[in-house]
């Protein structure tokens, strides 16, 4: 058992290995690269945020008082393409996964770090790209660019923004190209592909979704901006095109981005769920290939974005049909999840409360989405606050929960520092009630018939839409306090051990924070995922590094 | 919009009270699992709560029992859900033979229509109760949606083809209309109302005012000026071009072999892009009207090609299978 031995606390780590500007930018190592992504990834959430409560603003009365409509329109539509983009396509991939990939493996790198490196760059060139459209009048197409508006009507900066995305596609494609590789070649010794944690699984299913999917919206938009420049009638009807293909094409991407967000906040979620309660995920195998059934099926029902737009009634048919089949293995990951926790050993730090959080407020987003994909329903309901509120339970009480719960929960080893427990707690709480208080309204919005974009709204709805605004800034205070405690403890938070959880995972085997290449010397795994061994022998092996080790 | 129970918006339609059926029954089943898994969850943390620090409890396996019934009982309500979602769907987007119909035409940032008989209005449209209505719906610009909660129905309204939209109104009141597809910068003020009146109601309101012309007699019009008689004959009985008398929702044969039946759509797309499906026998030497007529001449033109295979299915001995219940010449609203 000497690969369960944590090496004495090195002064060495990945942060200290080197000083400098340029040991940052030039850096290959994918723990650094993960930091930068972390960092930009911060600044884009933050635009993404400023606009959200000015459209929570705006709406606080009916009649548009704070903005002009057409600076609504960007405003929305900023939100938007910055939020989806920019901060949740790349956010737990870029970061976590990069950082923890190849440390849960037991690799000492991805496969490509030069490409990695590589990837970041393209990112900050369309995120800068993007950043001029706003700056240099700003965007007001929804994030969608649906023609014949994005093409021949809008008078703002589509083909800018659209090349910020399009450029921006291709660190998607080299992020999970680079996952794909080094989960395939670099696993170590006797990490067989049913030993990988449940993390690796889903950012294996994410890689597949990003390597297919992102080329089609690149496509795309190529298209877009030929339409736009030279009105070559791909989608102009006047000139022989089809503005519903146009939907086809953007969907068939952007209904799988959907699971590029969500995936890899479930990897996270099955981490934390069973460590926290010390026990082996429930049927390991089902939610394994629920990920890889979920990036299969999330190709095949686009069409349901477009029950309403002229699609045939057989086609809505078929895509309502698959749209409920691929609710199946959602439904099968959290009712695994809930199992998991069956005579656990849990305990409520708070990645656990995130966890927690995630599946609640995810079983809702899922339930809801039922709604939308029942065709008479959806009928009522497309375009309006409702799809707001569901996607929202998705992308928030989805992927940003489980991207916070896996920052608090990796953030030891991430920087070697631990951060206050009471305030992580607390603001965990604040973000479930600001966040519920904001959303929960918006599903009664929607079924009374608020359609979505609209600037000005019927008196009859503000009651809920002040209710919306009042947790909007409940949940905005609750994503300002771990911003604030999380940088302060990276300087005076409390030294972590490598194994502050006590946990069997490679990542908890290796120093916090890492040494640049990962493990002193390539582990040899020979136990199961998840696998906690009994704490005598635990602690006879020096499982607590310091505690034990030093006695 | 008074007496609306709590979140759900008041329902005026046949339709609405199918739809809110299905929305209780969802409700229900999300409210279910939800509980079920906040439930299970709750307990499940409080009863097997960390109790030292160094426990480890047993692993257990899983089941695949129990893996089959949560995907299989899943599966099944998911399957009544959408098996009673498609059905509704389906009655939604079949407008009924016996409707009548109105021309709707989307454009920034206002909504027109024009009723067979005649009456145009903005923003604003008179129905009666119980009287099936259909719209025929083009855009002159982009995509809009017509959509109103009370009647819990929706459709885009899309540039280049006609979409359409039925409901039988059973309630009278004023009810919201929504631009519900971000149309550009005034999208949340292209908003109106649904007007339903009782019949009798309806019918002053149709005979306030006299001197509107019929959508057809538009039509005919526009035919005459556009110089359309020249070809099709000066009643649309041919010649160079093909005859119009009868072709509404006639099955035509193209010079490629194929057959087409001559709904809206394609005898819209045959003035507006008349090469695009030539009739067998003809030339393709129709000018493009693309430009020269806006979607609501166009809809007057079809209006009028529509009364012309009225009379030929008159002349052929089936009367009323088609055309206006309404009494000809009306006025508009203000």
């Amino acid at each position: 058992m000497e690969e369960f031995k944590v090496p004495p606390p090195s002064k060495i780590n990945y942060l200290n290995a080197e000083y400098g500007l340029k040991s940052w930018l030039l850096t290959r190592d994918h723990k650094r690269i993960a930091l930068l992504y972390l960092g930009s990834i911060s600044f884009f959430f933050m635009i993404g945020g400023i606009y959200a409560m000015l459209i929570r603003l705006e709406l606080l009365t009916p009649h548009g008082q704070l903005l002009t409509s057409t600076t609504y329109n960007k405003v929305f539509t900023q939100h938007g393409i910055i939020m989806v983009f920019f901060f949740l396509i790349p956010s737990i991939p870029a970061t976590l996964g990069n950082f923890l990939v190849p440390l849960m493996i037991g690799a000492k790198d991805l496969a490509f770090p030069r490409i990695n490196l590589l990837s970041w760059y393209i990112y900050m060139l369309g995120g800068i790209v993007t950043i001029y459209a706003l700056l240099a009048g700003g965007v007001d197409t929804g994030w969608t660019f649906y023609v014949p508006f994005s093409t021949t009507f809008s008078n703002s900066y589509v083909v800018a923004t659209g090349l910020g995305i399009f450029i921006s596609g291709f660190s998607s494609i080299l992020t999970g190209l680079n996952f794909i590789v080094t989960i395939h070649t670099m696993r170590a010794p006797g990490m067989t592909w049913f030993r990988m944690p449940l993390f690796i699984w889903a950012h294996y299913a994410t890689s597949l979704i990003m390597i297919l999917g992102t080329p089609v919206i690149a496509i795309t938009i190529l298209l877009l901006a030929f339409e736009r420049l030279a009105h070559v009638g791909i989608f102009d009807p006047a000139l022989g095109g089809d503005p519903i293909l146009f939907q086809h094409l953007f969907w068939f991407y952007s209904h799988p981005a959907v699971y590029i967000m969500v995936l890899p906040g479930m990897g996270v979620v099955s981490e934390l769920i069973a460590n926290f309660s010390r026990k082996n995920v429930f049927g390991y195998k089902f939610v394994a290939f629920s990920s890889l059934a979920i990036a299969i099926f999330g190709f095949l029902v686009w069409g349901h974005h477009l029950f309403v737009a002229s699609q045939s009634v057989y086609a809505g048919m078929i895509f309502s049909f698959l749209s409920f089949a691929v609710a199946i293995p959602s439904a099968v990951k959290v009712f695994n999840w809930s199992a998991t926790l069956y005579k656990g050993s849990i305990s409520y730090e708070t990645p656990m409360l995130y966890g927690l959080g995630f599946i609640g407020l995810f079983t809702i987003g899922g339930m809801t989405g039922l709604f939308l994909a029942a065709l008479a329903v959806d009928v009522h309901l497309s375009d309006t606050y409702f799809v707001i509120a569901h996607f929202h339970y998705i992308m928030v009480g989805g992927t940003l929960l489980a991207y916070l719960g896996g920052l608090h929960y990796w953030w030891p080893k991430i920087t070697g520092r631990m951060y206050p427990e009471g305030w992580g707690r607390f603001s965990a709480l604040v973000v479930f009630i600001g966040f519920n208080l904001t959303f929960l309204p918006q599903f009664v919005l929607g079924y009374m018939g608020m359609p979505r974009r609209y600037h000005y709204y019927p008196e009859e709805f503000q009651v809920l839409h002040v209710l919306s605004t009042a947790g909007a800034s409940i949940l905005g205070v609750g994503l300002l306090i771990p911003a604030i405690y999380l940088l302060w403890s990276m300087r005076y938070g409390p030294i972590a051990p490598a194994n502050p959880w006590h946990l069997p995972g490679l990542e908890w085997r290796t120093q916090s924070p890492p040494p640049t290449e990962n493990f002193e010397q390539t582990p040899v795994v020979t136990w199961e995922a998840y696998e906690f061994a009994p704490i005598d022998e635990m602690e006879v092996v020096g499982r607590y590094g310091e505690s034990k080790a030093e006695v | 919009m008074q007496s609306w129970i709590p979140f759900i918006p008041e329902s005026a339609s046949t339709e609405s009270s199918k739809v809110d059926a299905l929305y209780f029954y969802l409700s229900g089943v999300t409210v279910f699992f939800t509980l079920l898994i906040a439930g299970v969850i709750i307990l499940f943390v409080v009863r097997y709560r960390r109790r030292t620090p160094f426990e480890v409890p047993r692993p257990i396996a899983g089941s695949h029992t129990l893996e089959t019934l949560w995907s299989v009982i899943p599966f099944v309500i998911a399957m009544s859900i959408f098996a009673w979602g498609a059905s509704l769907y389906f009655h939604q987007f079949r407008p009924p033979n016996n409707a009548v119909e109105v021309y709707v035409v989307a454009k920034q940032w206002m909504w027109k229509f024009q009723h067979a008989t005649g009456q145009r209005e903005i923003n604003e449209l008179h129905v009666p109760v119980g009287q099936k209505v259909k719209l025929i719906m083009a855009s002159e610009d982009v995509i809009h949606d017509f959509f109103v909660p009370a009647f819990r129905v929706k459709n885009d309204v899309v540039p280049g083809k006609y979409t359409t939209l039925w409901f039988e109104a059973t309630k009278p009141g004023t009810y919201h209309l929504f631009c519900a597809e971000y149309c550009g910068m005034n999208h949340s003020q292209m908003v109106g109302s649904i007007v339903v009146m009782n019949p009798t109601e309806f019918n002053n309101w149709l005979s306030g005012n006299v001197n509107q012309q019929s959508a057809a007699s538009s039509g005919q019009q526009l035919y005459q000026t556009l110089g359309c008689a020249s070809c099709h004959g000066n009643n649309g009985e041919g010649g160079r071009g093909p005859a119009l008398l009868g072709v509404f929702n006639s099955n035509v044969q193209l010079a490629t072999g194929q057959t087409i039946r001559a709904d809206e759509g394609y005898l819209r797309e045959s003035i507006l892009n008349p090469q695009a499906k030539i009739v067998n026998g003809f030339g393709p030497i129709m000018p493009t009207f693309q430009g020269v007529v806006n979607e609501e001449q166009n809809v007057q033109l079809i209006a009028y090609i529509k009364s012309l295979g009225t009379q030929a299915a008159g002349a052929a001995g089936a009367p009323g299978a088609q055309g206006s219940p309404k009494p000809p010449v009306r006025e508009p609203t203000k």
